[in-house]
């Protein structure tokens, strides 16, 4: 939903934050994730996952997440699925070149960016391509993982 | 104008120390000429004639020749055919290559075949999406986007891989670039956007259209400031406009197009509109020019390319320079 996803982005400065200390978290409990095994967990950590950000960010889980460099807007929303800035095809008030009802998803990442604060270190991270294989499966896993060193 | 050590046509320049490509537009560039490139219209046919022909306007006018790549999604001869033809005849060409229509395993192959055939300069695009073409119910690919696509090129030419680490015999040598677009919201993120697409790996841009330099003069000094241009040639892309109602059509209807009141009411006064819009495009160039920073221009002519000898002539762009024709390296 819209209006929930731009509250989102308005309110990053708070978001965020509580976000990352959800990744801490996690990094926390890894022991006992870990003994339950990785895979066995994917498949209800992806379900909650794609909930959670699904309502809040209109998150379109694809598996490799970048809200965090993007101002907590999801770019697999972006017609393009552009995951490394606004193309030139941005009308003069904001709005998409192919949706022209709906804000250019980049428009909103570069002010939930300024919310978050530091946007130059965080949304000029060139980003990769996706890997298509990791669509529909957890992110949170698998950024636990990258975060300790393990390849997912 | 030839450089020295002119090869023949089919083969590449000796790459000289600091160039990664062995191409005409990235001499030009490096030697400080203030260089000028143009897009040639792709046919809607199967016919090299055509090819030829349109090229042949540009001749004596234009450094390297920019082929478009499904343009506003629509279909025309691939730019990479139009390359093709044009290599062979020694032509110094500008591959668009877009994300919308390929994935990464094509756009891969793409780039060896290209540098294959002697391009060596790829323009890397997202793309128009697929809902502004004349086939809107097709599949929009976006494996890639610029950025990524401009660092896919790169590691390929520098490091001689492909994404997958498989070894290259030959690396593609093209000199990289990638478009801007100053005159788009949000205004403030467009130098930053700059960098890292600088970052990613583009050496030159190619700009939308500019009908605005206060914009465009506010957008060179943010990049300026910091310390972008020694890192990037900057090419603003110009273009004669037919008419004030042309001019507000392409407003409403052309993605990323930003004409203000004031070009429009400029064209709508005048007697001859057409005329008035090739005068136009002369003076905005004459303004760019004098923006420091300003590398060199692209024209988008469409549809009035036959024009382009006339705006390159009137606006003394080329500072009397001229520029190589298929002529010069035959004699």
């Amino acid at each position: 939903m819209r209006a929930v996803r731009n509250w989102s982005i308005r309110n990053a400065r708070w978001i965020h934050p509580i976000y990352a200390a959800f990744e801490w978290f996690l990094a926390l409990i890894n022991p006992l994730l870990n003994r339950i095994g990785y895979e066995r967990l994917d498949k209800p950590f992806a379900a909650v996952e794609g909930l959670v950000k699904g309502f809040l960010f209109d998150s379109q889980s694809c598996g490799q997440c970048t809200l965090g460099s993007t101002g907590l807007s999801c770019p697999m929303n972006c017609p393009k699925t552009l995951r490394n800035g606004p193309c030139g095809g941005v009308r003069q008030n904001g709005g998409c070149e192919i949706k022209p009802d709906m804000t250019c998803v980049w428009v909103k990442a570069w002010e939930g960016a300024q919310n978050i604060g530091h946007p130059e270190t965080t949304i000029q991270v060139v980003q990769l391509p996706v890997d298509n294989r990791n669509k529909g499966r957890s992110a949170w896993l698998r950024a636990l993982r990258e975060r300790l060193g393990e390849t997912p | 104008m030839t450089f020295d050590d002119e090869p023949p046509i089919g083969s590449g320049y000796p790459i000289l120390p600091g160039h990664s490509s062995p191409g005409r537009l990235e001499r030009i560039l490096r030697a400080g000429h203030f260089a000028v490139t143009a897009e040639i219209a792709p046919p809607d046919s199967a016919d090299p004639e055509d090819v030829y022909a349109r090229a042949a306007l540009f001749d004596g006018y234009v450094d390297a020749i920019n082929a478009t790549d499904g343009s506003g999604a629509h279909c025309h001869m691939s730019s990479m055919g139009i390359c093709s033809l044009l290599t062979r005849r020694g032509y110094a060409m500008i591959l668009q290559m877009s994300c919308r229509d390929r994935n990464r395993i094509a756009m891969q192959g793409d780039i060896l075949g290209a540098a294959a055939m002697g391009v060596t300069n790829v323009l890397c695009l997202s793309g128009d999406g697929v809902q502004s073409g004349d086939h809107p119910e097709a599949k929009p690919v976006f494996d890639m986007d610029c950025m990524s696509s401009l660092a896919m090129f790169k590691t390929m030419r520098d490091e001689s891989h492909f994404m997958s680490g498989r070894k290259l015999t030959t690396p593609p040598r093209m000199f990289l670039g990638g478009a801007a677009n100053p005159f788009a919201p949000p205004f403030d993120y467009r130098p930053l956007r700059l960098a890292k697409k600088i970052e990613a790996g583009a050496q030159f841009v190619q700009t939308q259209y500019c009908f605005d330099v206060e914009r465009l003069k506010t957008y060179m000094a943010q990049v300026r400031d910091m310390g972008l241009l020694e890192k990037v040639f900057i090419l603003p892309g110009v273009g004669p406009l037919a008419s004030a109602k042309s001019a507000e059509w392409i407003r409403n209807n052309v993605a990323g197009v930003h004409i203000p009141d004031s070009v429009i009411k400029r064209l709508a006064g005048a007697e001859d509109q057409k005329q008035e819009g090739v005068n136009l495009c002369v003076d905005l160039i004459q303004e760019i020019k004098e923006i420091p920073g300003v590398s060199g221009i692209h024209l988008m002519a469409y549809k009035q390319e036959h024009r382009i000898g006339e705006i390159i002539e009137k606006s003394q762009a080329l500072n009397g320079r001229v520029p190589w024709t298929p002529q010069a390296t035959t004699q």
